[in-house]
């Protein structure tokens, strides 16, 4: 059992997501940056659907009862078990009665926190991810405070890496900085005239301040829209369209102004004209940046996306691989 | 390029590796979303193997597919023969059910909080519920609250967050309630608020973000995920798609009873089942739901 000594800024229970309730407006939510979720599992020896937490800018301070097998990936953070410094994105324990304190985070946004067996809150919906806005899964469907306890579950695999293993650098995902972002056309497209889709991809977008788990704000330049009668029901402005479902990764740009791109936790439609969606495997890029982080657009197809969904498991594949063979020694 | 058109002028596109999106007309209309019910309802009672939702919405629906399953191309080939099948609206008959909700119209936290974001708004100098009567054509926000509250609504599209269902009125088109969205959205909303936008409402099941004009708010929730609420015994959600929806002007004072009682547990939805066909509303526009609204009484 870990006991919460400090909550950290916004630390959530999640895993991979809640997958088929698109429906009734419940997005699939799960960990922002899925790949190093995986990778944290990984190297504590758990399945990859187990639930991790997600440490957003500061991290917790946790008490652990039993001895506890734990890796912190994602964002660069100071780790200390009962004081002393300890790497990140490495099989560490913690001996029973000690403290696992989790710093500010040096680089990126959100960092992973797993332990051996996974946190083993009661799933909703066959899940155990947080949705702060309906206030469901996680612990009690909000993030963590003072005085909480997590149980630690069986969600192991039978291959456990010894302490002290750790995860190529070269196979660790990029934080922050400046960072492109392939993106799928489509969608209401059309709306938007091809000068500014043409400019879209040209420029480059600020991560803005205000950004949550449903979305990232990124700061360009101003869109234009196609003129139009307005149809019935969209409302005049001509960045309103009758209200659709927006995927999750697409980017709306209301007003022409601010484009926003859509999260794990995100709303599952509404009335912004959206231009196309980013592919899958760059919502975990996109997970990582903070202002004043910069971006720009690159046009895929769905083969070029398809292709960088199968590059993103792969990647998962050589650490589970690389884990193999470090325990060979 | 990045559409695909099928034989009846829908457009289909790829949103990213995971989703495929179907705008089937850029305007609201009945018939139409009602079509588009019955495509989308064939598609998920088919269960195919790689389908992870289906959505669907006003004028347009979205599938979600586990692509290493079902190649999202041969969704969309799948999808363009559904089209063909369902060509016509035709004679839609649903049995659903009509919910009866209340409403304190300009109550003061929704306009606290629309104040809160005039920057944001087409209107700096006067709160949604009367921006909304005066780009109606309205003379006062008593005519909006009597316009809005003088016939059903029937749900088009379930989204945005579990509970909140876009309805659009059953009332002839030229008494459509239409009114823009935020410039940009709010960052706050009262949980319960019953707000406006294009020609929808909706009431938002929490706090949170939203970019609807703000009406007025509920007593009573629409969702209740835990399902212990009297009245979400079998559904986490008090509307799904194609439910019809009365709103029903209260005071302050039954307001704040309507809450107590259903803190308390102690408040009954009034609700009814009812047959919605069509053809009758297409025929009698202003008649027939009135008929509909009968099952309530």
């Amino acid at each position: 059992m870990l006991t919460v000594l400090t909550p950290g800024a916004r630390t959530l229970v999640q895993d991979l997501g809640r997958d088929g309730q698109y429906a009734i407006g419940l997005p699939p939510s799960g960990a922002l940056d899925q790949y190093s979720h995986r990778c944290a599992n990984l190297l504590v020896g758990n399945h990859e659907n187990a639930a991790t937490l997600e440490i957003a800018m500061i991290g917790p301070a946790l008490h652990c009862a039993e001895p506890t097998v734990v890796a912190v990936t994602g964002g660069d953070a100071d780790v200390r078990v009962d004081g002393v410094p300890v790497s990140c994105w490495q099989t560490v324990e913690v001996p029973a009665g000690q403290v696992l304190q989790i710093g500010t985070l040096r680089t990126g946004c959100h960092a992973y926190l797993a332990v051996r067996g996974g946190i083993a809150t009661e799933p909703f919906l066959g899940s155990r991810s947080t949705y702060q806005s309906s206030a469901i899964g996680g612990h009690e469907g909000r993030p963590l405070e003072a005085g909480d306890t997590l149980p630690v579950g069986d969600e192991t695999d039978v291959f456990r890496p010894g302490v002290g293993s750790t995860v190529d650098p070269r196979l660790r995902p990029a934080l922050g900085g400046h960072q492109r972002l392939r993106l799928v056309e489509g969608l209401c497209r059309h709306r938007f005239t091809d000068d500014s889709v043409r400019e879209f991809f040209a420029s480059t977008f600020t991560v803005s301040a205000e950004s949550d788990r449903t979305g990232r704000r990124l700061t360009g330049p101003a869109l234009r829209f196609v003129d139009r009668e307005a149809p019935f029901g969209a409302g005049d402005n001509p960045s309103n369209v009758v209200d659709l479902g927006y995927p999750v990764g697409s980017v709306q740009v209301p007003n022409g102004e601010e484009a926003i791109c859509l999260l794990r936790d995100a709303v599952t439609g509404g009335g912004y004209a959206t231009i196309g969606t980013v592919v899958s495997a760059d919502l975990d890029v996109l997970a990582q940046l903070k202002a004043p982080d910069t971006v720009h657009f690159v046009p895929v197809s769905l083969d070029q996306a398809i292709a960088a969904r199968q590059e993103r498991r792969d990647r998962v594949k050589h650490v589970r691989r690389g884990l193999r063979l470090l325990s060979l020694y | 390029m990045s559409y695909q058109l099928f034989t009846d002028g829908a457009r289909a596109s790829f949103g990213g590796d995971e989703f495929v999106f179907v705008e089937v007309g850029e305007g609201m209309d009945l018939a139409q979303a009602l079509r588009i019910q019955a495509i989308t309802g064939d598609l998920a009672r088919r269960e195919l193997p790689g389908v992870i939702d289906v959505a669907p919405a006003n004028a347009s629906y979205l599938v979600r597919v586990d692509p290493d399953v079902l190649h999202p191309r041969a969704l969309v080939r799948t999808l363009s023969r559904l089209h063909e099948r369902f060509g016509e609206a035709g004679s839609v008959e649903l049995d659903t059910e009509i919910v009866e909700i209340p409403v304190w119209y300009a109550d003061p936290a929704t306009e606290r909080t629309c104040l809160k974001f005039r920057d944001r708004h087409q209107s700096a100098d006067e709160t949604d519920i009367a921006y909304t009567a005066r780009v109606n054509g309205l003379s006062s926000v008593d005519d909006l609250v009597a316009a809005h509250s003088s016939a059903p609504f029937i749900v088009t599209f379930p989204c945005f967050k579990p509970g909140n269902t876009e309805c659009v009125q059953l009332v002839p088109r030229e008494r459509q309630i239409q009114v823009p969205k935020y410039l940009r959205p709010r960052t706050e909303t009262p949980a319960r608020a019953v707000a406006h936008g294009g020609a929808f409402t909706v009431v938002y099941p929490t706090a949170g973000v939203g970019g609807y004009q703000l009406l007025g708010r509920s007593p009573v929730p629409v969702a209740d995920l835990t399902q212990q609420t009297p009245g979400f015994e079998t559904s986490k959600v008090l509307a799904t798609i194609s439910t019809l929806l009365r709103f029903r002007p209260v005071a302050g004072e039954e307001y704040q009873q309507l809450r107590t009682d259903s803190r308390e547990g102690r408040y009954r939805y009034r609700r009814a089942p009812v047959r919605f066909v069509l053809a009758e509303y297409l025929t009698d526009p202003a008649g027939y739901p009135r008929t509909l609204e009968a099952a309530l009484c």
